[in-house]
């Protein structure tokens, strides 16, 4: 029998001022990173409600990665200092029921960023991977 | 249900080069929803358009995903394109299958699976797309432009003839600003007044323009457009409309030992004063800290010489309250404080001066009415050590001064240099400098003619220590290029200090909510392409408070920002973005958590009457969110505990979707 190689699954959430941003530039500069993360535009990483993460790991993600403006730039002024708390209370809760701090993650990109993005995501899909598959949240039921 | 299209684009070989765009476009159309599925070469194109217009019409699509660049590039022309076709704009999803995938990835089967897993996600979230429409407003046709100096003056003056009205807000007495210092001006060396006062007259006729003369903006309300704000007129306790700027007061008053702040304390006025002879508004004002009769109630020469009976000492501070469009930011800069700057002996001798300063000495209105002359003993000065880079390009971990070049001082201190050998030819001049930078029109011939023609001594190196001796100024340095160190008994050292924002901008910044650099410059919306706008919709930049600039920079600039507010007050109504939060109102119990996250205040609330199951009635609290202030950055759909916010265009149900498909 073949044994598939094993990919992590990387859900990451942009912010669309800064970090999407950066990410577009990342490819403009054709810096590599996995193709295990898939990008999901949000106005403000402030928009991600914590629902979003715990969803993701339910339906299977490895890794989740929110990444906003650097503090002090948030396009919004303020957006990415309720992210930053928001999301250290989760990823504690997260810590608490055994899903590894490195699957987890919150980092600054701005706009001008590309190769910082691109550096982010190999780090972090290389920690993720290293981890292996996250069984801890994963809804069975969500397979098929 | 949706009807779907799904359009694919090759971009070239940009992105067909690592994605399969054919079976991208077939495993997509197997999504529910999908009735359409194609690919082309170039979807932005005339002919990709109009295909994705007829499939539309064909098909009658309710929604269509455009696989192809980011949505940063092309969401605007494809939603432009679903408009044509008469879909609502708000219909159309971007999948980022070329910066976010062909473009990062090599290999044609990686790519290939993850394009289709994000236009899956795109296919989700179009799924529960819903029609959206822009919400309109309407333009004041004002604008507000902060500060008086060259760059408020060029930008009104260019609103204004455009048509509009423009009102001047200047915290000090009179227009003019740092030019209205300055003596001649590089690379021209025309005189700065000359060049000046005549706009400042310009201002001051226009019918069009108002200016508030030491006033401040207290607080801003609103939002492009639509700005409510409140200015405060401070007391200068003389009636502006009576005053004839005849100056008879200035010379009648007792108090003469007040510091002269107009020329940077080095002479004195009077308590009650008018800046300079063309002062615009040419009005006497009162300053409270020095004024006898203000403090202990004796005095009152002032008021019996004023003809005009426009001395009014029970003048108090006046709020104003005023609608506009848009708003020009003009504060400008300062130098620095030398206070740091120790080794060059600024606070022990009275004989080291900070560039303006020798400005003020040089100008015929100025202290010493343009001869130059010691601060100290009223000497001749013999040798002059002009000093460069004080305070810019300094270390970052050096709290001392600035990272930034200042980028004025290297060509003010040519001019300085110059002027000095041709007024004074005996008079020795020294310029000690890091680099001399002088990119510019006219600008390094300019510098050369100070090193050739008038024999200027450049030096490169830095001044490491000013020593006061005697009557003299020992200045020690190194010439770097000779390799050997200095020792020059100067009389007169001038320090070209850095120059930084006006302390004022940084709680202006606040109330505007735009955004500021480390600096406490103002940052521009694209440092390239939208170099006079704040990112803050409705406010715009002009002159040094965006960063260092000389005057033709200043004007040119000031008349960019003119250009950009013009083509805003043209508007007769603004279209918002749809995309801002929403509440439900069944499910909002009123709570205020959204309130207290809102960083636009865009949320208020109000009591509904709701009719309950048994026809009975119930007032309820709940939140109302006003879709013109709000910007739609989605905060409070998260702070909300009941789930009742959402944001249109973004909403939690869409994003999870999204989260599905990719998960899936």
């Amino acid at each position: 029998m073949q044994v598939k190689e094993y990919k992590p699954l990387i859900v990451a959430f942009c912010c669309n001022w800064c970090s999407y941003a950066g990410a577009d530039l990342a490819g403009n500069n054709r810096l590599n990173y996995p193709a295990d993360v898939k990008i999901i535009r949000v106005p403000c990483s402030c928009r991600v409600n914590p629902m979003f993460v715990l969803r993701a790991f339910q339906r299977g993600a490895d890794g989740v990665i929110l990444c906003g403006c650097h503090p002090g730039d948030c396009h919004y002024t303020s957006g990415n200092y309720y992210t930053r708390r928001r999301m250290a209370l989760l990823f504690s809760m997260l810590d608490y029921l055994c899903i590894e701090r490195e699957r987890t993650r919150v980092e600054w990109v701005s706009a001008a960023e590309g190769a910082k993005f691109a550096a982010t995501m190999n780090d972090f899909a290389e920690k993720v991977a290293a981890l292996g598959e996250n069984k801890r949240l994963e809804d069975l039921r969500c397979k098929k | 249900m949706q009807r779907i299209g799904v359009f694919v684009c090759w971009c070239g070989s940009n992105i067909a080069g690592t994605v399969d765009v054919v079976a991208v476009a077939e495993a997509l159309k197997k999504e529910p929803g999908v009735v359409f599925s194609a690919n082309y070469q170039y979807m932005c194109s005339q002919a990709g358009q109009d295909l994705i217009k007829n499939a539309i019409k064909e098909h009658n699509l309710t929604g269509i995903v455009v696989c192809s660049c980011s949505p940063r590039m092309h969401e605007a022309t494809f939603r432009k394109t679903a408009a044509a076709a008469g879909l609502n704009p708000y219909m159309v999803e971007i999948a980022n299958i070329r910066e976010q995938c062909s473009w990062v990835h090599k290999e044609m089967p990686i790519g290939t699976e993850k394009a289709i897993i994000l236009g899956k996600a795109a296919v989700a979230k179009v799924n529960l797309n819903t029609p959206l429409v822009p919400g309109e407003s309407p333009v004041t046709k004002r604008a507000l432009v902060i500060g008086g100096g060259i760059a408020g003056i060029q930008t009104a003056l260019d609103i204004a003839d455009a048509g509009f009205e423009v009102d001047i807000v200047e915290k000090k007495p009179t227009i003019g600003g740092k030019m209205a210092q300055l003596d001649k001006t590089f690379p021209t060396l025309d005189c700065a007044a000359c060049i000046l006062t005549p706009k400042m007259v310009d201002v001051a006729q226009n019918e069009k323009i108002r200016i508030f003369s030491y006033s401040e903006v207290t607080d801003v309300k609103g939002f492009v457009g639509n700005f409510d704000v409140t200015i405060k007129k401070k007391a200068r306790y003389v009636k502006e409309e009576l005053c004839t700027g005849c100056g008879a007061c200035t010379e009648k008053c007792p108090m003469k030992k007040v510091p002269n702040d107009f020329n940077l304390n080095m002479d004195t006025k009077r308590a009650i004063y008018i800046p300079f002879a063309q002062a615009v508004p040419k009005v006497a004002t009162i300053d409270p800290d020095y004024c006898n009769m203000l403090k202990n109630g004796k005095c009152g020469v002032c008021s019996k010489v004023c003809a005009a009976g426009a001395i009014d000492y029970t003048q108090k501070d006046e709020f104003i309250e005023e609608k506009y469009g848009a708003i020009v930011v003009a504060t400008g800069f300062n130098p620095i404080s030398m206070d740091k700057f120790d080794e060059f002996a600024y606070n022990q001798s009275k004989d080291v001066i900070t560039s303006l300063e020798f400005e003020r000495l040089t100008n015929a209105a100025g202290p010493t009415a343009g001869k130059l002359l010691r601060p100290s003993d009223h000497k001749h000065p013999e040798k002059i050590v002009f000093v460069q880079c004080v305070g810019s390009r300094c270390d970052a971990c050096n709290e001392k001064g600035k990272e930034y070049c200042s980028k004025i001082c290297c060509m003010y201190t040519a001019k300085h240099a110059m002027l000095t050998r041709d007024k004074y030819p005996d008079t020795e001049v020294y310029v000690f400098y890091i680099d001399v930078r002088t990119p510019g029109k006219n600008f390094d011939e300019f510098y050369r003619r100070a090193v050739e023609e008038y024999g200027v001594h450049y030096i490169k190196g830095m001044v490491g220590k000013v020593v006061p001796e005697g009557d003299k100024l020992i200045v020690q340095a190194s010439d770097l290029l000779d390799n050997k160190q200095l020792k020059i008994e100067a009389d007169l050292v001038v320090l070209a200090a850095a120059i930084e924002p006006d302390k004022s901008a940084r709680p202006l910044a606040t109330l505007l909510t735009a955004s500021m650099d480390t600096n406490d410059f103002f940052t521009e919306a694209h440092p390239k392409l939208r170099p006079v706008e704040s990112p803050t919709a409705g406010v715009f930049l002009s002159g040094a408070c965006q960063g260092p600039k000389d005057i033709p920079e200043t004007v040119a600039q000031a008349g960019a920002a003119a250009s950009k507010v013009i083509g805003l007050l043209a508007k007769d109504k603004l279209t918002g973005n749809p995309c801002v939060a929403h509440s439900n109102e069944m499910m909002c119990n009123g709570c205020s958590s959204c309130e207290r996250v809102c960083p636009y205040g865009a949320i208020t609330y109000e009591d509904k009457e709701f009719r309950m199951p048994d026809r009975t009635t119930l007032m309820r609290r709940i939140a109302v969110v006003n879709p013109a202030v709000c910007q739609g950055c989605g905060c409070c759909t998260v702070a909300c505990p009941s789930g009742a916010m959402d944001l249109k265009g973004f909403a939690s149900e869409q994003i999870i979707a999204e989260v599905d498909a990719i998960c899936k």
